[in-house]
């Protein structure tokens, strides 16, 4: 079904239309449901929209927000495109917020930075190989194994915070400045807010999924066992070790996410009472974003603009920030159900042509 | 009240296309009128529009003299129009009455009558010789049965106009046989039939008339009894078609394909290919011939590196290939034209140029080694395609829009241009029309003047006897006996394919 979904959303015709259509459609059933709940949806949304670009200190937030949810969304269209579900986005940020830190915490020196990040990768990697490799070997299907090591990851982190890294309360000790992306530049210029470096690194990351997908042959070879396996080992490709790559990379993706905030936003990692969501928000911005970089960096801005809004939406326009959820997810259910979409401007068109 | 179906000057567009244009079709009460066409030349969007699928832009469809504007499929099924699928749309788990009733279920009180529809069924299946068994599960029976249950499901809901969508190309032989049959007994008992399909066999041993479209035109309506299969294909393609393969006399030299005592086994663990032994020389076509289902999938996957060897060797220009991976098969001098189109000679999703470039994308200049020059790719494409006549938009269009004909000669230009000391074709021209499958037959033939082996395996009779320069007949996944292909004929092959041995002194 899912997997339906995000074929869907990449479409034959009417290709950036039905994205933007379902957003429209989102705002006016999020604006009705506060007309419904006594609010004035013009209020709400101005508030809103304020809560992005009226303020430079939101507007970094935003684009701070957006940093994990492009490498989720990333994580999720990367093994989409080889013809996998990875659900485990969520486990795999996790561990890789968690092997960051602590990378950032007992490595100092020049190279902190990067071999702290590279941990990131090589822990969501390696969350991403087990159901990979159980795909590829055993035929288990990725979506219960990858749902599961969400757990796994989530208690197994929040284990290793509680009896070896506590320093005080629930979180971990501070990384080393040198294995920090946090940038007193980039905080001045938006007004002191928690953006840092790791902005660009998510842009990097787009590009070189790009690369990979587009321009190398492994991203040939991923592409075709996605589309067609059968074909794939006709023409010699190892469809086995392709899965596992892709499942390896879409992890380290993932990965890289947890390590932006990390040694980003908060500086340590903390014992974590529930999911973050910031793996599950990566399947929406890719369905939206229709597994492209592009339409990823996109669909990001919106979720994470969408999230920061929702303070100053309650603030100034007392509309619960619980709404900006609804309407998230009403974007959600417009972008899938894009058949009905498609079928609508098909009708539209038809019409036009008979008159 | 002359004719039961009346299309005048039908005209549909899509855009950018005009797919029909000005066609006319009129069918008389009590006949079998064949809708011949190329594929892609219009046949299916003409029968769309008398099933209520698409509207027409212009034109007007008259239905027993009155004329009428079928809406939507229910309007058709009111008219007593019913159209028998090519893709079966039936329900698996469902019996063959479940299947039939589906939709229009005879109800007693709230339950549904199983008991009165049975016996509805089998009542229509008797009157018209179908032979079906209303309680059978569809997921039991063969496609020959299903394709009869889809007739069942248009006579039940009282059809007496059926359309029938390309209906052979799914059966063997022996089906075909009885499918002709029974489309003669529906005219006797008084329904008219619609026949669409490009095979001109079929057209000359059961159509009283025939009506010819080509790209999206009509050429025009003609009597079966005054023409031939020649004058029937100079007016589907537009000039004059051999069928007789042109080719000179063979010049075998020294053996490039040698199996030796080959064993491999089906996905049930079943021994599919039984100490098979077959030698395929330069120079020669060796056409394999054999009732589906002999072992010839699996001996082409073995030679393909694609199924497990269980025992035997495989060599390739005296390199022992058995068991190599395939792309080591394929580096060792192999072609392959896959049986399978769509599952495995191409990615449809990729574009026409990514397909040409499957088997080379990570050889030099290609690629290297691990980023690809798409340049250079599409460069090459673009030859390929114009070399071997893809019709397509570009080399960037997806090979899903391609129509079959210019997707099998986009394989065909991929493994030929490799130059492969052994080219395997399997069942290289199914569901081609004739001009796709006159091309293909004369680049296997050129291919075996530049001194390469051929292996020719199809379950066409015509084909492996017209191409072929010598003929195995696969028998149980054994070759029971090579023929040469001038001295042999269909009778004979076809009692040797059954299992049947040589009569001394016939060849």
């Amino acid at each position: 079904m899912i997997k339906r979904l995000l074929v869907g959303a990449r479409g034959k015709s009417f290709g950036l239309i039905v994205p933007l259509i379902a957003i429209a459609f989102g705002f006016i059933a999020g604006g009705i449901i506060m007309l419904l709940s006594g609010n004035n949806p013009i209020l709400g949304y101005t508030a809103l929209i304020q809560g992005v670009f009226g303020d430079m200190y939101y507007f970094g937030e935003t684009l701070r927000m957006m940093t994990p949810l492009i490498l989720s969304g990333l994580a999720v269209a990367f093994a989409f495109r080889t013809g996998l579900l990875n659900i485990g986005v969520e486990g795999q940020l996790i561990v890789g917020w968690l092997a960051a830190v602590v990378v950032g915490i007992y490595v100092d020196g020049p190279f902190a930075l990067v071999l702290a990040i590279l941990a990131g990768a090589v822990a969501g990697g390696l969350w991403g190989f087990i159901p990979g490799l159980l795909k590829a070997k055993y035929e288990v299907h990725e979506v219960i194994v990858t749902i599961m090591m969400n757990y796994i990851a989530l208690h197994v982190s929040n284990h290793f915070i509680r009896n070896y890294l506590l320093a005080s309360g629930q979180r971990t000790d501070f990384v080393n400045d040198s294995a920090s992306l946090s940038s007193p530049f980039l905080e001045a210029l938006t007004d002191y807010s928690r953006l840092h470096w790791g902005f660009f690194i998510a842009i990097f990351a787009c590009v070189v999924m790009w690369f990979i997908l587009w321009k190398t042959n492994k991203g040939y070879e991923l592409r075709a066992v996605g589309y067609n396996k059968n074909a794939s080992s006709y023409a010699g490709m190892n469809v086995k070790t392709n899965i596992i790559l892709s499942m390896v990379i879409s992890g380290a993706f993932a990965g890289v996410g947890g390590a932006m905030e990390g040694l980003g936003t908060y500086g340590y990692a903390q014992i974590l009472s529930g999911f973050t969501n910031l793996g599950f928000d990566g399947i929406a911005v890719a369905l939206l974003g229709a597994s492209t970089s592009v339409g990823i960096f996109l669909a990001a801005f919106l979720f994470g603009g969408l999230k920061i809004g929702a303070s100053n939406m309650q603030s100034a326009a007392g509309v619960a920030p619980e709404l900006v959820e609804i309407v998230i997810a009403l974007i959600i259910f417009f972008v899938a159900s894009s058949y009905l979409i498609r079928w609508i401007l098909g009708r539209l068109q038809q019409n036009k042509e008979e008159k | 009240m002359e004719y039961v179906i009346e299309m005048n000057n039908i005209r549909k567009e899509f855009p950018g296309i005009v797919a029909n244009d000005n066609i006319t079709l009129q069918v008389k009460q009590g006949e079998i009128h064949a809708l011949l066409g190329e594929n892609g030349a219009g046949k299916s969007t003409l029968m769309n529009v008398l099933f209520g699928l698409y509207q027409p832009e212009k034109g007007e469809i008259k239905v027993r003299g009155e004329k009428v504007a079928i809406t939507d499929p229910n309007v058709a099924n009111g008219l007593g129009i019913g159209m028998v699928h090519q893709h079966f749309m039936l329900v698996q788990k469902f019996t063959v009455t479940e299947n039939i009733i589906l939709g229009s279920e005879p109800t007693k009180g709230m339950n549904i009558d199983i008991r009165k529809a049975e016996k509805d069924v089998a009542a229509i299946s008797e009157q018209y010789g179908l032979r079906v068994d209303p309680r059978a599960k569809i997921e039991d029976i063969s496609v020959g049965m299903q394709q009869r249950v889809e007739i069942l499901k248009t006579l039940y809901r009282g059809a007496d106009i059926l359309i029938f969508d390309e209906p052979t190309a799914a059966l063997t032989p022996q089906e075909i046989k009885e499918l002709i049959q029974i489309m003669k007994n529906l005219i006797k008992e008084g329904k008219s039939i619609i026949l669409i399909t490009h095979k001109l066999k079929e057209i000359m041993s059961v159509c009283d008339r025939c009506t010819v479209i080509r790209r999206g035109r009509g050429i025009g309506t003609v009597d079966v009894s005054d023409t031939d299969e020649n004058k029937l294909a100079a007016m589907m393609v537009g000039r004059e078609v051999s069928f007789s393969v042109e080719k000179g006399p063979a010049k075998p030299k020294d053996s490039v394909l040698s199996i030796r005592n080959l064993t491999v086994e089906d996905a049930r663990g079943v021994k599919a290919v039984n100490t098979l032994n077959l030698e395929a020389r330069a120079g020669e076509i060796l056409g394999v011939a054999g009732v589906d289902g002999n072992g010839q999938t699996e001996l082409i996957e073995a030679i393909a590196g694609l199924r497990k060897v269980t025992d035997g060797t495989i060599s390739v220009s005296g390199q022992n290939i058995t068991g190599l991976k395939p792309r080591k098969v394929t580096e060792s001098g192999v072609g392959h034209i896959p049986q399978d189109r769509h599952k495995h000679g191409l990615v449809l999703d990729f574009t026409i140029g990514e397909n040409i470039l499957l088997q080379t994308y990570y050889q030099k200049p290609y690629s290297n080694n691990t980023v690809l020059n798409y340049t250079k790719m599409y460069e090459k494409a673009r030859s390929l395609i114009e070399e071997y006549d893809v019709r397509t938009p570009n080399e960037r269009t997806p090979a899903r829009a391609l129509s079959g004909g210019n997707q099998q000669k986009a394989i065909i230009a991929r493994e030929v241009d490799r130059s492969p000391d052994l080219l395997i074709a399997a069942q290289p021209t199914r569901g081609l029309d004739v001009g796709a499958i006159e091309f293909i037959h004369s680049k296997l033939i050129e291919e075996r003047d530049k001194g390469k082996a051929v292996l020719l395996v199809s379950l066409e009779l015509d084909e492996v006897l017209n191409v072929s320069d010598r003929i195995a007949v696969i028998y149980e996944g054994q070759i029971v006996e090579i023929v040469d292909a001038a001295k042999t004929n269909e009778r004979e092959l076809g009692l040797l394919m059954a299992g049947g041995k040589r009569k001394e002194g016939e060849a």
